[in-house]
């Protein structure tokens, strides 16, 4: 045993020297980009390229190698074989969402350390915004849901997204400041009670908010919503260049798919940034002392009240950016996107990730993501094919075909939540990547101040 | 003038009056301590001197300003810091952010700033690290800047406190039982600490303190207390052979019990 240690820190070590780093991420990319491409149905093709990231996040490569590849395989090669199978955006597109959500909510929770369970309505704030103002539900309001006649205009042009893209920032960023007023002056529990109730708020408002006045559709939800333009050109463009390494003529929908991700891959990487440089500012750090200890860090000069604040804002609009983006993406809205279990979904990614590392909650949001959307999915599909063939489990002689179709691991996302966040607590309560604080070099100079 | 000064100052927990009437006073410069048996309000006191607890009836006046009334960050931010009785230190923060903290008041640094990371910011984040890397080597820290305040042993631990309260530049400091747990040698090196803080920086210190020695050997002036109130004040010689602080440590001759 002892030996298989020592030599499994040997191979790890060789791994992790010389030019081995280059070759191993290179290979593990190439194999991905290979299988991906040969079997784009294949889920574990999918996961074996998506992982080729996390290596090259692992390896000891200069940070340039590390940039450029990571470009090369995000802008380039993900959108091809993205568009090969539509699923995969979708999966990588909604990967981005999450990982925007996740740090967000590792603002207020992790850094700031004030337990937010109704995270989810933020983000549904800036679906809703752009869901009201980008579609023609403003002409809707005198009728109620259903009954309004077909031909009614649209308020705005598509295009206003973007300019909607940075108002739900601030509408976000506002409506967390209203919340956090009352609510601030609790701690610990009281406030994820009270955070957890506003969450439903807001979800039972736009399910209601159809009477007296028609404003949110109800619980039919809002639908069309318009996206930004696309000139025939870029479809043109997309063909032209890419068309041979795709193999078959690539349709607006699609590369509107490919808009989309890249779009949100674009947030995200504002977003670690912000997050990031607060992080590592003033704020962050009186951020940090309030998570550590209120009464010290208010007898520091911390004003307690404005920093909570700005917790609340700043992680709230980062979802209101992506509530628009989900609401363009999509083109309909509806309450159910907005659960309760959302929040938890969130929160999950973050305790998984990491609580307050940021490469930590973008690792979460894809694992709860690609967990969810490929892997329970994966296997309730592979049940019902053996439930449809003569397949017999072998020594206790079950026929497959007798399993009950209650059976559905798709179904089973709130179990998978419980056992990640029970293991996590159990093995690994600081996250698969753990926060870490920042070292610094410190010049020591003379005695004396 | 004197820098900060208390005038009738109680504050009461339901039926029970932890602090009464105290009229308090200490001078730009001095070394003060508060002694007093356990749960004589010494603690008490200190909080609602820094904003932690509202005082129901007094006054109290810092440098020309009126504190009641005002949270804790503004009186901080107004020059008064503090260490604690029970060390409340951010643990899993290294040394530096500790101390970093401190400065909170001190740093100009706005939102938009700190996005842009212009070179004003720049600058004054290296000149607040290279100030807290001074002040650790000031209280006697070397070679931790980079470890987590938890991992620290205690009386390091004590020495990151009394950093991070000066990183805030005060006028006064405010130290709650600072030697508590320090063995002899320790307690020694403190007590020159906090000698050289007063002479070098000209901070004003008032302790709270329960080792004689330390009390004796540090304090200009000292104001005992007893059951929420004021019962001395005077030279350490004087309080020394002061009946009623005797009776207070010691408890009262024995005649009344047989009475």
């Amino acid at each position: 045993m002892k030996t298989l240690g020592t030599f499994s820190q040997e191979m790890l070590r060789r791994i992790q020297s010389g030019y081995m780093p280059y070759l191993v991420s290179i290979l593990h990319a190439l194999v991905g980009i290979y299988l991906v491409y040969t079997s784009p149905r294949s889920n574990i093709a999918f996961l074996i390229f998506i992982s080729s990231l996390l290596t090259l996040y692992t390896v000891k490569t200069s940070a340039a190698y590390k940039v450029t590849a990571g470009v090369l395989l995000a802008v380039v090669v993900m959108p091809i074989l993205g568009v090969r199978n539509i699923f995969y955006l979708e999966i990588l597109f909604q990967i981005c969402v999450f990982a925007a959500l996740a740090l967000g909510l590792n603002i207020v929770v992790g850094f700031a350390g004030l337990l937010d369970l109704g995270y989810v309505a933020f983000y549904a704030v800036g679906a809703y915004l752009w869901a009201f103002f980008g579609s023609q539900q403003y002409y809707v309001i005198p009728y109620a849901p259903g009954t309004q006649p077909a031909d009614l205009p649209f308020l705005l042009p598509g295009d206003m997204f973007y300019l909607f893209l940075m108002l739900a920032v601030i509408i976000a960023a506002v409506t967390g400041i209203l919340l956090g007023l009352p609510v601030l002056r609790l701690r610990g529990d009281y406030l994820a009670i009270v955070t957890l109730g506003f969450g439903e708020v807001i979800r039972v408002l736009a399910n209601n908010l159809d009477k007296p006045w028609n404003i949110t559709n109800g619980p039919q939800g809002i639908t069309p919503i318009q996206r930004p333009t696309l000139p025939p050109a870029v479809v043109d463009l997309f063909n032209n260049t890419l068309g041979p390494v795709i193999g078959h003529p690539v349709k607006a929908s699609d590369v509107y798919n490919v808009l989309f991700y890249l779009m949100a891959l674009l947030i995200i990487l504002v977003i670690i940034l912000v997050a990031r440089r607060l992080d590592d500012s003033k704020i962050g750090r009186a951020w940090t002392a309030i998570r550590e200890d209120e009464t010290a860090a208010i007898a520091m000069g911390i004003p307690l009240v404005r920093m909570k604040l700005a917790a609340f804002a700043a992680g709230a609009s980062f979802a209101g950016a992506m509530g628009v983006m989900f609401a363009a993406s999509r083109t309909f809205v509806s309450p159910e996107s907005f659960s309760f279990m959302q929040s938890i979904g969130v929160l999950t990614m973050v305790i998984l990730g990491g609580i307050g590392s940021i490469p930590g909650v973008i690792l979460g949001a894809a694992v709860v993501v690609l967990l969810n959307l490929q892997v329970l999915q994966g296997l309730s599909l592979y049940l019902s094919q053996l439930r449809q063939s003569d397949a017999v489990i072998p020594i206790i002689n079950f026929a497959w075909k007798n399993l009950s179709t209650q059976l559905d691991p798709a179904k089973y996302q709130r179990l998978l939540f419980g056992i990640i966040l029970i293991l996590m607590m159990i093995f690994r309560p600081a996250g698969l990547i753990p926060a870490a604080r920042r070292q610094r070099e410190l010049a020591v100079e003379e005695s004396g101040d | 003038m004197a820098l900060l000064e208390t005038i009738g100052v109680t504050k009461r927990f339901g039926g029970l009056t932890a602090v009464m009437k105290m009229d308090f006073k200490i001078e730009q410069g001095e070394i003060l301590s508060i002694i007093g048996p356990n749960g004589a309000g010494k603690t008490t006191f200190f909080n609602t001197l820094t904003g932690i607890y509202r005082p129901e009836e007094g006054k109290i006046i810092f440098n020309g300003h009126p504190l009641i009334g005002l949270r804790p960050d503004q009186i901080a931010a107004l020059g008064i810091s503090r260490t604690f009785q029970n060390i409340r230190l951010f643990g899993n923060m290294t040394v530096i952010e500790n101390i970093l903290v401190g400065m909170h008041t001190r740093l100009k640094q706005n939102p938009l700033q700190v996005l842009l990371r212009n070179k004003a910011f720049m600058e004054e984040e290296q000149e607040a690290e290279a100030r807290a890397a001074q002040l650790m080597q000031y209280v006697g820290l070397t070679n931790v800047g980079n470890e987590l305040a938890r991992n620290l042993p205690y009386g390091a631990q004590r020495r990151v406190e009394i950093a991070r309260a000066l990183a805030a530049n005060p006028t006064l400091l405010l130290l709650d039982e600072p030697t508590a747990g320090m063995n002899p040698q320790e307690t020694a090196e403190a007590i020159k600490l906090f000698r050289r803080i007063r002479d070098e920086k000209g901070i004003t210190i008032l302790l709270i303190e329960h080792d004689m020695r330390v009390v004796m050997s540090i304090s200009e002036r000292i104001t005992v207390m007893d059951y929420g109130e004021k019962i001395a004040e005077g030279l350490p010689e004087q309080i020394r052979s002061n009946q009623r602080v005797i009776e207070a440590y010691l408890g009262r001759e024995t005649v009344s019990e047989k009475g």
